[in-house]
């Protein structure tokens, strides 16, 4: 084993971790840990925009920006955040595009601006021009100026090295009001050389969580393999609480049967959804703003289109993305990797005939609670000293019940500016905090069982279960039956995987051992994900209970927070044994100056 | 600024087959994958898996299928499976490619599909190369921005024709295909090679950018630009269609004119 001392250590090289490494690295000494290569990270997926009010298109600020991402959320949205998310975005895009990032430019040569779903212009009046771009590989484009300026600025990498344990010590303190409690501190983290099998251990003054989103709970995503929800899971284990998990995003155009995303952009530029009898159907759902109304809204519209027969195909089961009547040309300038996408994988010619496409598992609303300095919380009120989280593993929360498109992109880099600068600021004034005794013996045994496990059980075989319970029970639709279905089959993937063996018993680049590891990663966040699900009795945003269709404020106006609690006992609801284990509280939504209405488009 | 657009017809008539489908065909394929893993034997070997695949999958598909289904020390990167991440460059039936862009219907499934590592990389365990010299001489071209001017206040104003000159090359997501698909490379590799070059041009033709001399200075150097030999192996293999040859010999011409 192997320790190494940095002031700040980044576990993340996507977006949000390399921008926070720009801005410590120059303040602070800083290590980057990441368990791909950093251009491999998953934001380089994200194609359609970065929304901003720039206004270099037309009319448009940044309070209606604030509001669009509010209502976007079905008001779980905290305010406060909103505001610094819209008010910061300005300069989050102008800080790119002096940093090299190649948007697209109006004729008079500013960024170019298009719509995107939920951005509307005078709160909700129309669609606006907001989202910056290039072309449709926004986030390609994003993730390499970040990587380039990071090469620039000399940040320090580790690449390959998979981050397994956060290590933290508690301290006795007392509430202002006298109550005792267990204050936590950062010291460092564990991480897994996979070239070597080596651990080593990195001991830091700040750590910042950002290692992104754990989609591969589903079957259909658009998200990469690797984002198994690694650094939510590290954090839940060690006893950071989990904010609004029960809130998924499923992106509406998902290439059919493959999950493959083709951009909200499509959409944005004039691409329409049609049924099988050719119907532009959202004009039934979303009579002001159509094919550009939020994603989850346009999700459960082409799910419930599916389930009353009027899907296409030989099954029935998806919709059509219609650019026919769009010109190639426009096409070819403004969605050339998405079209290609189209070709390559269904063999569909976008110019002349439409998309199969249906909702697709895309990003996690929620994830480690922290405040808008980007301070991780260990309850509602209690930071961290040290511990910084951004990005899609964060909640902060800016996206509420349902993020906006584009306010993926804005969050890393406002978010990840942020936590950046925070880790470095507290970095020059902080001590380390002492490792604690046998650093590595968790991450050690938490390998063993792995490594060592003789049992009949094949990593790959739950995997696969469990991603088709997930499709089939908490995806767009979802019922107390239907979740605790989930709930029963989870308990008994836990038993399951006691039992699992892997075949590869090496240490260099043991990636059978990898995806082992990942999968315990994946059970547990399912398992939140759920039970936050089943106890949110209402309708918001992304997640849709039918057995409770509609939205309970006086109930639910509330985020939840799920805490890993050996001691909590089953609370009878559900399946006893599966929700053991899992303590659910509640925290306050911050308002600022927006009452909660009626959601309509 | 994107045109306006007359509303689309609220319904029209779809054609009875629309949108593709039908059932999907299997076969059976052979999978000859080369192994090597140092901890077990020095020497590099031959592994042949027979699986049963679906018409839309794509060799990446097949190597999941064998690492989770038959052999689980089969090692290879990759992660978002879908030609953007640049994890899963490998040599398919000898050329370079992206296993997770290449569906099996398109290779000659009668025969075996021969996967192998990509060349002029040292190997770490079968499938699975040291990409390290390969980020060098990326960063060693002064992969980002330099602007010597005062920064404005707002973003700098750039042209659409000007941003159109270097379109082509921001498309990189270096996976290496292609420098480990040039023969120079293979024999010498201190070459700079393809990608450092297009990723060098990137910036050279960014109106932006104020330092394209400096690059050219340095890809003048005996291990630039000079020992492209044209042979298009970069072209062909580039999985995100880059035209990697004209790219470079721009490159050339503006070393030989000074002028960008």
């Amino acid at each position: 084993m192997q320790v190494h001392k940095y002031d700040v250590v980044i576990v993340g090289a996507g977006g949000a971790g390399m921008r926070a490494a720009i801005e410590s690295g120059q303040r602070a000494r800083t290590a980057v840990l990441t368990k791909l290569y950093p251009t491999r990270s998953h934001t380089g997926a994200a194609q359609g925009g970065m929304c901003a009010a720039l206004a270099n298109v037309e009319e448009d600020n940044w309070e209606w920006h604030t509001f669009d991402t509010i209502k976007g959320g079905d008001y779980l949205v905290d305010q406060d955040a909103a505001e610094v998310m819209a008010k910061e975005a300005i300069d989050a895009v102008l800080d790119l595009e002096k940093m090299g990032l190649p948007f697209n430019r109006t004729p008079e040569g500013r960024i170019d601006q298009r719509r995107f779903g939920g951005h509307t212009r005078d709160h909700g009046k129309a669609p606006v021009r907001r989202a910056c771009y290039a072309a449709d590989r926004t986030g390609h484009m994003i993730l390499q100026t970040l990587y380039q300026n990071c090469v620039k600025h000399n940040v320090e990498f580790y690449n390959e090295y998979y981050v397994l344990d956060l290590l933290t010590v508690e301290e006795d303190a007392v509430r202002e009001d006298g109550t005792p409690y267990k204050q936590k501190r950062v010291a460092g983290v564990v991480s897994y050389d996979l070239a070597s099998g080596e651990l080593h251990v990195f001991q830091a003054k700040s750590v910042v969580f950002a290692s992104g989103g754990a989609g591969k709970v589903f079957k259909t995503t658009s998200n990469a393999h690797t984002l198994t929800g690694d650094g939510m899971g590290i954090a839940f284990r060690r006893g950071i609480p989990l904010e609004d998990m029960e809130f998924f995003q499923f992106h509406p155009t998902g290439l059919a049967g493959l999950g493959i995303l083709l951009s909200e952009a499509a959409r944005g530029e004039g691409a329409i959804l049609r049924n099988s009898e050719g119907e532009r159907f959202m004009e039934r759902y979303a009579p002001t703003i159509k094919d550009l109304a939020p994603r989850d809204i346009v999700a459960r519209s082409m799910a419930n289109e599916v389930r009353e027969g009027r899907g296409c195909g030989p099954n029935k089961d998806y919709v059509l993305l219609d650019l026919t009547h769009l010109e190639p040309a426009h096409i070819d300038a403004k969605l050339p990797d998405i079209t290609e996408f189209a070709r390559t994988y269904l063999g569909v010619e976008p110019y002349t005939e439409p998309v199969p496409v249906f909702p697709t598992a895309h990003y996690a609303m929620g994830g480690i609670p922290t405040n808008i300095t980007t301070e991780v919380l260990q309850d509602n009120d209690t930071v961290v000293p040290g511990l910084y989280a951004a990005g899609e593993v964060a909640c902060v929360s800016v996206h509420g019940s349902n993020r906006l498109g584009t306010n993926s992109l804005l969050d890393i880099n406002v978010f990840g500016k942020r936590a950046g600068i925070a880790a470095a600021e507290y970095a020059k004034t902080a001590d380390f905090v002492e490792l604690p005794e046998d650093p590595e013996a968790y991450t050690i045994e938490l390998l063993n069982i792995a490594r060592n496990g003789n049992g009949d059980e094949k990593v790959a075989v739950i995997r696969k279960e469990l991603q088709d319970t997930m499709d089939a029970n908490m995806q767009v639709f979802r019922t107390a039956d239907t979740l605790n279905q989930v709930l029963r089959d989870i308990a008994s993937f836990e038993e399951r995987y006691k039992r699992i063996s892997v075949q590869d018993k090496g240490k260099r680049f043991n990636l059978d051992l990898l995806e082992a590891v990942e999968l315990g990663f994946l059970l547990e966040l399912a398992k939140v994900m759920t039970v936050a699900a089943l106890h949110r009795e209402e309708s918001r945003g992304g997640h849709f209970r039918e057995d409770f269709p509609e939205r309970d404020d006086d109930k639910f106006m509330k985020h939840s927070m799920a805490y890993k609690d050996e001691h909590a006992p089953a609370d009878g609801t559900g399946s006893a044994e599966a929700i053991a284990g899992i303590r659910l509280g509640t925290k306050p939504v911050v308002f600022t100056r927006y009452e909660p209405m009626v959601r309509k488009y | 600024m994107s045109a306006e657009l007359a509303e689309p017809a609220s319904k029209i008539e779809l054609p009875a087959h629309v949108g593709g489908g039908g059932e999907i065909p299997t076969f059976d394929v052979t999978m000859r994958v080369r192994r090597y893993n140092p901890e077990v034997s020095a020497e590099a070997t031959w592994d042949d898996f027979r699986v049963t695949m679906y018409g839309t999958d794509r060799v990446l598909d097949a190597l999941h299928k064998i690492k989770w289904e038959i052999d689980g020390s089969v090692s290879f990167r990759r992660s978002c499976a879908h030609g953007v991440c640049g994890s899963d460059a490998m040599r398919i039936n000898g050329r370079n490619r992206l296993a997770c862009k290449t569906l099996l219907k398109d290779l000659d499934t009668s025969k075996p599909i021969t996967v192998e590592p990509i060349k002029g990389l040292p190997v770490e365990k079968d499938l699975i190369v040291d990409m390290e010299p390969f980020f060098q001489s990326f960063r060693e071209v002064m992969p980002f921005l330099i602007n010597r001017g005062h920064e404005p206040t707002k973003e700098r104003l750039q042209s659409a024709e000007d941003r159109e000159r270097f379109d082509d090359t921001t498309k990189c997501i270096l996976c290496a295909a292609c420098t480990s698909s040039c023969p120079v490379f293979w024999t010498d590799g201190q070459y700079f090679g393809p990608a450092a070059i297009v990723n060098a041009h990137r910036f050279i033709f960014d109106s932006r950018d104020d330092a394209g001399d400096m690059r050219l200075e340095i890809l003048n150097d005996k291990e630039g630009v000079w020992r492209c030999r044209t042979t298009f192996n970069c072209s062909e293999a580039c999985p995100r269609g880059i035209q990697v040859t004209q790219a470079i010999a721009e490159v050339k011409q503006a070393i030989l004119s000074r002028k960008i």
